[in-house]
């Protein structure tokens, strides 16, 4: 990056808000306003960013930004499309940030009633696999084997046991013109693809891997190293899909066994103190394999999109 | 000014919701309110309303995009009933907090289980804590003029507030009378465009659905109850604006019907004052000092209205189609709070009348009367609610 | 302060609460190894690393002190150190 002069006058998304120390989401929402530019309303269903930028008085946005209910951000985002509309101000756009509690569990339905109607929303997911925001319950985007607090591992216990949805491809169902995936560790290809997905008009949806050191129970100075592990093991593949097909995928430079990911997280740490942890490791190394496989990530050909230090 | 034509309780509701430009609308259906959406619907398709109308997929979605729609300083609105306005409830209790005005019609029907499908206030008046403004109508006619007034009310700078137009479903919404319609200029000259005092907009950038600690959170729900307080006069006020171009005046926040020397009143709300109406001039006519309280405005409750107009009576009977499982009907307990304390207040009797459709004619109303009569005399309060008709011949047995 | 009607609040509003006062290690930036790739400023969670000409300015106002710009750091040019309280 060359140098420019920054500060907080530039910053759509200022300082003061009260994200934990090293918080991933807080990254990439950072990353996702300086893609889609100042002409945006934001949407926020409740959750960590949610209420670590709402303390009253004290906002960080400076972008219009709404914050209505847990279950309803999809639907509050379409009202604010069909107002948009309704008063001809073409210029703006909407932007939905949630987390997966609410995109993933309680606000499903009305995100699946959003992308049916092909509402002109952009909906991104921060996924930090829990909710983080009560302290870290199983969501249905929890990875297997990882131990929450309402599924926690113990003697009759590995954890969760099922695998994380593969909400990407359910949105992709819908018939939505663009999903993608994206990862905080690699902050130019999240900023590319959410200025890809302003491109289109429609429903869009990014799904950002977001890293919490707080919960996933690591030192808030790896965030970026936590999530780049997770990309480079397979177990978080980066991809897009215009018209539900996969048509770009970010290359793994160079594979890394599952457990280098694991292993960085308190979250995972039973399965390593277990005799018998050897299979949910090859469980979950399995998962990563089939990623793998299934979107090329891969293959010998050169990377289609260069893997860029950001 | 004398466009009449005869039509469905839901398509006068849509006629007038259409004359009020709304720029959004969101529509789920579920039964007795689908007929005013599905009006609205054909309005849009046939290009006589310019509307954004979106289909949703829940009634919570539906009371959500108007919300929004709302934030970003559009006028909008949707209707409901029973089951769909308790999922909404939520959204109710955000949208008044964050003062988001805009109106909804709240199509009466009772509330599961068992299930049913028939009128009784329960689902409405579940409500009555989320800080919004509820009206409810005796006609289709009175329906089609307060969704003109319920837009001005909650738009008001003062007030800010979700509006709701509770009507009685079937009764109203499934049977044709005629309706007086307004001109569309008198209409634009009564309600211009929505002039939101905050608003989604990029070039002033605000923030919406704040969090508020200890120190605070308090005095954002007490702005909320003031706004409701304070803005009883400019509710009334608008009442009477509308009735001087209707020249149809029903009432401000009540309407007393001949409650001047009335010995005993009867407080009702919806449909069933008509028929209230008819017996108290029966009853007149026999020489019986009665008469009726409609209940127009329930949040806020318009105590000082009442207690002006059963002033001097000697006992209340609160007709109500909704009750609050373990205690009484919700308005006899508004009404008996208010009371409490006032130099010879009468006393106060509440019958629950009408759940699940059970009818109410004017001889029920007769009977209530007659009951009301035979406990004035005593100075015991009136500790437990009397059920109108109650069947103890089905009752399981166990059940006293 | 005055509430406001629905609690909506001016954007950028944040600046006004100085989340600094959370840090145990503050970063401590050595211009003489600085590459001046800019990699400290686009980690940052908290905005609080910024560019003023030829020179990199941590924020200490709202630097919370998560270390991410020293672990990124290609050429080693921060270092924390443990906050004197």
């Amino acid at each position: 990056m060359s140098t420019q002069n920054l500060s907080n006058d530039q910053e759509l998304f200022v300082s003061g808000h009260r994200a934990c120390h090293g918080c991933g989401m807080s990254l990439a929402v950072r990353h996702i306003l300086k893609a889609t530019g100042k002409d945006v309303i934001v949407v926020t269903p409740t959750g960590c960013l949610e209420t670590f930028t709402s303390p009253y008085g004290y906002s960080p946005w400076r972008v219009p930004w709404i914050h209505h209910l847990f279950e309803n951000g999809p639907a509050i985002a379409t009202g604010v499309v069909a107002a948009l509309k309704a008063q001809k101000r073409e210029s703006e756009r909407v932007v939905a940030i949630g987390g997966d509690g609410s995109t993933f569990d309680i606000g499903f339905g009305s995100l699946s009633g959003m992308l049916e109607r092909g509402d002109d929303v952009l909906y991104i997911c921060v996924d930090n696999g829990a909710y983080m925001n009560t302290g870290g319950q199983r969501s249905s985007a929890s990875p297997i084997y990882s131990s929450t607090t309402t599924d926690p591992a113990g003697k009759r216990s590995l954890g969760k046991l099922q695998k994380k949805k593969d909400l990407p491809t359910i949105i992709a169902a819908h018939g939505v013109p663009y999903v993608a995936t994206a990862s905080v560790a690699y902050l130019k290809d999240l900023q590319k693809k959410v200025k890809k997905a302003m491109g289109y008009h429609g429903a869009r949806y990014i799904q950002i891997d977001s890293t919490c050191p707080s919960v996933w129970g690591f030192p808030s100075d790896q965030t970026l190293e936590v999530a780049r592990r997770g990309v480079q093991s397979g177990m978080v593949p980066l991809f897009e899909m215009e018209d539900g097909e996969v048509t770009k995928v970010r290359k793994i430079k160079k594979k890394i066994p599952v457990e280098e990911y694991l292993k960085t997280q308190k979250r995972f740490k039973h399965i390593f103190s277990d005799a018998d942890g050897r299979e949910e490791i090859q469980t979950i190394q399995a998962l990563a394999d089939s990623n793998i496989e299934r979107y090329g990530l891969l293959k010998k050909t050169a990377p289609q999109d260069a893997e860029v230090q950001d | 000014m004398n466009n009449t034509s005869v039509m469905e309780g839901s398509e006068a509701v849509a006629v007038a919701v259409k004359a009020c430009r709304p720029h959004v609308i969101s529509a789920y259906p579920i039964s007795p309110q689908t007929h005013i959406v599905e009006s609205l619907a054909r309005m849009v398709a046939g290009g006589e309303l310019d509307s954004q109308y979106v289909r949703v997929e829940s009634e919570f979605s539906a009371a959500s995009v108007i919300s929004g729609a709302s934030a970003a300083g559009s006028r909008s609105y949707t209707a409901s009933s029973s089951q769909g306005l308790l999922l909404m409830t939520e959204v109710f209790y955000a949208s008044a907090g964050m003062r988001l005005p805009f109106v909804i019609t709240g199509v009466n029907r009772q509330i599961s289980a068992p299930i049913s499908i028939q009128v009784d206030h329960q689902d409405t008046m579940s409500l009555r804590d989320s800080g919004v403004i509820q009206f409810y109508v005796e006609s289709s006619q009175e329906a089609y003029d307060t969704h003109m007034a319920a837009f001005k009310i909650a738009e008001d700078p003062g007030i800010l507030l979700p509006v709701m137009v509770c009507m009685d479903g079937w009764i109203l919404t499934h049977s044709y009378e005629r309706i007086t319609l307004l001109e569309q200029d008198e209409v634009d000259g009564f309600l211009p465009p929505f002039q939101p005092v905050n608003s989604l907009d990029v070039n002033d950038p605000k923030s919406w659905g704040s969090y508020a600690e200890e120190d605070m959170l308090m005095e954002f729900k007490y702005a909320v109850h003031q706004a409701m307080q304070s803005g009883k006069k400019r509710m009334k006020e608008i009442f009477t604006e509308l009735a001087q171009i209707t020249g149809r005046d029903h009432g401000g926040l009540i309407e007393a019907y001949r409650t001047e020397d009335a010995e005993f009143i009867l407080v009702a709300m919806g449909s069933v004052t008509g028929t209230v109406k008819e017996a108290v001039d029966e009853l007149r006519s026999e020489g019986k000092a009665l008469g009726l309280i409609k209940l127009r405005c329930y949040r806020p409750f318009p105590h000082e209205d009442i207690l002006n107009a059963i002033k001097g009576a000697r006992a209340v009977g609160v007709m109500e189609a909704n009750f609050s499982m373990g205690s009484e009907g919700a308005v006899s307990m508004d009404l008996k709070a208010k009371l409490c304390g006032q130099k010879d207040a009468p006393l106060v009797v509440s019958f629950i009348a009408g759940l699940g459709g059970r009818e109410i004619n004017i001889n029920t109303v007769r009977n209530i009367v007659e009951e009301l009569e035979g406990v004035a005399g005593s100075d015991v309060p009136q500790l437990e609610p009397r059920w109108v008709g109650l069947n103890t011949d089905i009752l399981p047995k166990g059940v006293e | 302060m005055e509430i406001t009607i629905g609690a909506v609040v001016q954007g950028g509003t944040s600046l006004g609460y100085k989340t600094g006062t959370w840090r145990d290690e503050r970063p401590i930036l050595d211009m003489e190894q600085c590459k001046a790739c800019g990699v400290c400023v686009s980690v940052c969670p908290d905005s609080a690393v910024h560019v003023k000409g030829e020179t990199y300015i941590i924020d200490y106002d709202y630097c919370k002190g998560c270390g991410l710009c020293g672990y990124e750091c290609p050429a080693d040019a921060i270092s924390m150190v443990k906050e004197e309280k």
